[in-house]
């Protein structure tokens, strides 16, 4: 099982590979990739630095170029692509046939791996981009259970990625607007969930109020830890009650489940966050490349230790972790 | 420009669900779209109910598409699909590149849902040679998109735009129906059968602002586009869908049969105001959020 490790900058890439990921994903400083955040990613030059760091080290490079182009802005999506290829990264991360068909016409030889972004759950939707495209790998939407992912696996023609740690989207990847609908922009057009040019936090009498483009997403008393507005990470009234009615916030952890995906055939594990500091992705990956070297020595007598869960929960949003889909009463 | 009428996305009675479309074939709409989009555990309607509502609309002079399931996650569901896009009766609406797939690979013609994801030329003249006949614009794409798109548009392809209804948002592997009963997934009791428009969600100031239904989240607010219907028709869009609601569908469809016919749009926007569960909002339509509405766009 390969470790992925993200990084929105070269310390973090540096984090990333010296504390043992196999891989590392990166994207440009635009909204061709879905973590397009201010002062996060990687311009021509620190990109070229980034490739050296990974592949020097004989550790592979990954660019994210995962979202949806309009029109207007195709030729940007391209030149990424090309950019990325002329720097002979590992692979491109994609989710748009478009800029697939392009890659896949344009560079037959550059390896792809279709984005969690593309929304693809099935054999079928797989098989689709490998006959189209060439894919190599697909990475899955975090909506599928344990047996749901060994399904896929078993049908599908390429190798199969999956998410081990970090923010959970709740909703499956690609195919959510809640975003746009609030603010105008989506994951799909500009590369962001919640985008923080429309956040306000506001100081109340009794507390702090989160707002998304003047949407109320939370309220916390005094004392609360006020969280950022992700959509769906807020609480809202249904009936009578008022709770987090979609999800809470925390994190995805896999930790006690890396046997089971190993058994099952997944080939290689996610971590997410490109937005976060190189702290978070020097910890994170050192405990995900313990426990995967440990499963993989071990699978019978590994459980996960209380420090690497300690650890990972320090950086969970919400200070806490879950399986999500993983695990069916999640769902 | 024709009509259709989209898939029910919500969980109706089954006696509900036949009078719907009795009613629907004496409509003026060209189209009309069969099937359980958002979850495989709503089975009041089975699929040799679809089939035969079908082959009533098709009598009553009605192009009949079978609508497929948005979100594919167990291996039941990809069978049931399998089986869909095998009827020897109707084409098919892929609402997921599975559905593209197994269309494609037989050489079936297929549409396109708003849930796949066309942004750009190239994937749309892709999709044109695997067998595409229409497809619908994705909702979170505004006007001057969707021109471009038009002057790029590959023959023999139809374009047809969401022009009524609360947005498809989201889709999940949570139930959120389910959930704001403290229920799991697997026990949910069907609950969403109370829900014929969605369940609400409040902000916490009581603002109205999603819908959940089931694993599914809606905007609150209903999408509509009776003012722009004339650059709609100016950009040579095919076909405006309108997603059934359980109240009134059948005046609205009558209202935007009026409005393509050139009538006075104003009156009929008020009438159509005033026929919405909640209210009104365009704004994807003109590059702002999805959930802002500019009345005073009327034409």
């Amino acid at each position: 099982m390969e470790l992925v490790c993200p990084a929105g900058n070269l310390p973090s890439l540096k984090a990333a590979v010296d504390n043992g990921a196999d891989a590392v994903y990166v994207g440009f400083k635009d909204e061709t990739n879905a973590r397009h955040f201010a002062g996060l990613n990687f311009t021509e030059r620190t990109f070229e630095k980034a490739v050296c760091y990974a592949q020097d080290r004989g550790r592979k490079i990954f660019v994210a170029i995962n979202t949806f182009p309009q029109p207007r802005g195709f030729d940007r999506w391209q030149s990424a692509v090309d950019q990325a290829a002329a720097y002979g990264v590992d692979a491109l991360i994609l989710a748009d046939m478009g800029v697939l068909d392009y890659a896949s016409e344009r560079w037959p030889d550059l390896r792809l791996h279709l984005s969690v972004q593309a929304s693809v759950t099935s054999s079928e939707g797989i098989a689709f981009y490998h006959q189209n495209f060439g894919i190599r790998r697909v990475v899955l939407p975090r909506v599928l259970s344990v047996n749901q992912v060994a399904q896929v696996i078993t049908d599908s023609p390429v190798p199969v990625e999956v998410f081990g740690f970090g923010s959970l989207c709740v909703m499956v990847e690609g195919r959510c607007l809640l975003s746009s609908y609030a603010t105008g922009r989506s994951p799909n057009t500009y590369g962001a969930c919640s985008p923080a040019s429309h956040v306000r936090w506001e100081e109340v009498e009794d507390g702090t109020n989160t707002r998304l483009n003047g949407v109320l997403i939370d309220h916390y008393g005094e004392g609360e830890k006020a969280g950022y507005p992700t959509l769906c990470k807020g609480r809202f009234q249904v009936g009578e009650h008022t709770f987090y009615a979609l999800e809470e916030p925390t994190s995805l952890n896999t930790l006690s489940i890396l046997p089971k995906l190993r058994e099952i055939g997944v080939s290689a594990i996610k971590v997410e966050g490109r937005q976060r500091s190189p702290a978070y992705v020097a910890r994170v990956t050192a405990v995900m490349r313990a426990a995967i070297d440990h499963c993989l020595l071990d699978p019978q007598g590994y459980r996960p230790k209380d420090q690497w869960m300690q650890q990972l929960a320090g950086v969970s949003e919400g200070s806490q972790t879950t399986l999500g889909a993983y695990h069916r009463p999640w769902q | 420009m024709k009509l259709s009428i989209g898939p029910i996305q919500y969980f109706w009675e089954r006696q509900q669900v036949l009078d719907f479309y009795e009613q629907a074939a004496n409509s003026a709409a060209e189209i009309v779209y069969l099937g359980e989009v958002i979850c495989s555990k709503r089975r009041l309607v089975k699929f040799d109910d679809w089939m035969a509502i079908g082959a009533e609309l098709k009598q009553s002079g009605k192009e009949v598409i079978l609508s497929s399931l948005t979100l594919l996650e167990a291996a039941s569901e990809l069978s049931t699909l399998k089986k869909l896009c095998r009827n020897s009766s109707f084409m098919v609406e892929a609402n997921d590149v599975a559905a593209i797939q197994l269309l494609s690979t037989a050489g079936r013609d297929f549409v396109t849902g708003p849930s796949v994801n066309i942004y750009n030329g190239r994937s749309l003249e892709l999709l044109a040679g695997k067998g595409l006949k229409r497809w619908v614009l994705p909702v979170e794409l505004g006007l001057e998109t969707l021109k471009d798109l038009q002057a790029r548009r590959p023959e023999g392809v139809e374009t047809e735009v969401f022009a009524l209804g609360r947005l498809p948002l989201a889709y999940s592997a949570r139930c959120y129906t389910a959930r704001s009963h403290n229920l799991p997934k697997d026990d949910c009791q069907f609950k969403c059968i109370d829900y014929p428009d969605g369940r609400m969600l409040k902000t916490q100031e009581d603002q109205e602002f999603l819908v959940l239904n089931g694993i599914q989240t809606q905007s609150a607010l209903t999408h509509q586009v009776l003012e722009h219907v004339p650059e709609l028709e100016i950009l040579g869009v095919d076909v405006l869908r309108i997603s059934p609601q359980f109240q009134h569908t059948l005046r609205i469809i009558e209202i935007f049969d009026t409005a393509r016919k050139g009538a006075d749009l104003e009156p009929l926007g008020e009438e159509l105001l005033s026929l919405l569960p909640l209210g009104a909002c365009n704004g994807y339509l003109v590059d702002q959020a999805g959930m802002e509405y500019d009345a005073a766009q009327v034409a």
